[in-house]
């Protein structure tokens, strides 16, 4: 799509392409203060999201019946996707019941902030923005870490890096291999593979509009009002793709938490 | 056809991955709520709500299973009863045939019995009648043949020795005949 309506354009001269920063709404409080020194748009979404998430699986289970209705049904469905599908597959029947809130928490949450790019006005998935995603991803890189110490005690660190089996001569190389992908890329790779994605997603939104807008509004040319046409049609098929990629993210995310969790409490396992 | 300008563009501005902190503290609070009343209250709740409907079907599952062994203790116990029901009626029918062979075979010993003394008893009295007869037959027709052989030839049977002599010899012929008669 972007080969497909920015060459014309740049060539016209007259179209600048969005940047991050269009993205990066002035705040909300104080008002129209630079992006970043207040309160903004994507965190009120934050706290939108959480309040959606507890009023609605509040009253969804309110009063539950034994025979489920359609609301309840449908929380019902949520709540066993984190607890069996995530939880207890991966965990096992053995470990898994603690950790089933935050794996609903972490799943509802990381969804429904991607989702809200697919809604129009809302229009922005929060973990877009990096910092979210890193707070996220740093509560539960701690999480880990602190069930493999509470769990194996200090000599958590040594079942973390030193892995079993292999001969005594390939360890001063191994250990700082491992070191590096634990405790360092691992965090970084889960928050930012969810930053990145949501950001590709929304600047594909935002570029789709913005390209659309100026071969629609701003040419004369009737050829390129119709491509401009056409990249509206294109952007459906992207919002599809988006909306695809907003749940398996959320999946991924959780699953990966889940597995991170399930390799400290069985660290000495392997 | 991207064009470098276009790529340079869209890398100025803001870095993506240099955070706002507002957001880390946004978002890191928002989650630690979310987490809190998952786990104090959305959680529990479907737990209880799981752990019901499944003591529901199982104690559905086996009440049902209570019910059919129950059914089936039943069923055993009419049929053991039916059993005894009909070993009995059979037991009954043994004794009431045997016993109708017993009466029937009594009364027809009680019946050739009653049979067998009328015919005596009747023969008895026919041989006492006969008896009687003889004797009375054997006087009146010695008398009526003496007086009528009188009339016919007068005095000439007064002699009593004569007389008795042709009785005597009639008589003997008549009872001959009799007893021909009876052995016939």
């Amino acid at each position: 799509m972007t080969a497909f309506a920015l060459p014309m354009a740049s060539n016209d001269g007259g179209f600048v392409p969005p940047t991050i920063s269009d993205t990066h709404l002035p705040d909300i409080f104080p008002w129209m203060a630079e992006y970043g020194t207040g309160f903004g748009k994507q965190m009120v979404m934050i706290i939108l999201s959480v309040i959606l998430i507890v009023w609605f699986f509040k009253a969804a289970i309110r009063h539950p019946k034994l025979v489920p209705g359609r609301v309840q049904f449908f929380a019902e469905g949520f709540y066993s996707f984190a607890r069996n599908t995530v939880g207890r597959d991966i965990m096992g029947e053995k470990n898994f019941r603690p950790w089933v809130p935050l794996l609903f928490s972490v799943f509802l949450f990381v969804l429904l902030n991607n989702i809200f790019g697919a809604i129009p006005f809302l229009q922005l998935p929060s973990f877009s923005h990096a910092g979210s995603a890193y707070a996220i991803a740093l509560i539960i890189y701690f999480t880990w870490i602190g069930v493999g110490v509470q769990k194996h005690g200090i000599r958590y660190f040594k079942l973390a890096v030193v892995p079993t089996g292999v001969p005594g001569w390939i360890l001063p190389l191994l250990i700082p291999l491992e070191i590096i992908s634990n405790f360092i890329v691992r965090p970084l790779t889960h928050s930012l593979r969810l930053m990145a994605t949501m950001l590709a997603g929304h600047m594909i939104v935002v570029l789709a509009g913005s390209g659309a807008q100026y071969l629609i509004m701003e040419q004369d040319n009737i050829l390129l009002n119709a491509t401009g046409v056409a990249v509206i049609a294109g952007s459906v098929a992207m919002y599809a793709l988006e909306l695809l990629i907003m749940v398996l993210q959320a999946f991924v995310f959780t699953l990966l938490t889940a597995i991170y969790i399930q390799g400290s409490l069985e660290a000495d396992a392997h | 056809m991207i064009t470098a300008e276009v790529i340079l563009a869209a890398g100025e501005g803001a870095n993506p991955l240099i955070p706002n902190w507002w957001e880390i503290l946004v978002t890191a609070v928002s989650f630690a709520v979310l987490l809190i009343v998952v786990k104090k209250f959305i959680a529990p709740a479907f737990e209880k709500s799981y752990t019901d409907r499944v003591e529901a079907i199982e104690g559905g599952i086996e009440k049902a299973e209570e019910a059919q062994a129950e059914a089936n203790a039943l069923l055993e116990q009419y049929k053991a009863q039916l059993m005894d029901a009909r070993t009995e009626a059979n037991g009954i029918r043994e004794a009431a045939r045997s016993e109708g062979a017993n009466i029937l075979a009594d009364l027809k010993a009680k019946a050739a019995e009653e049979s067998a003394r009328i015919t005596a008893q009747a023969q008895v009295q026919i041989e006492a009648e006969r008896v009687a007869a003889v004797n009375s037959l054997r006087n009146e027709v010695g008398t009526l043949a003496t007086s009528l052989a009188g009339k016919i030839v007068g005095e000439a049977l007064d002699d009593d020795a004569r007389s008795n002599r042709v009785v005597e010899r009639f008589l003997t012929d008549l009872e001959n005949q009799a007893n021909a008669g009876a052995t016939k």
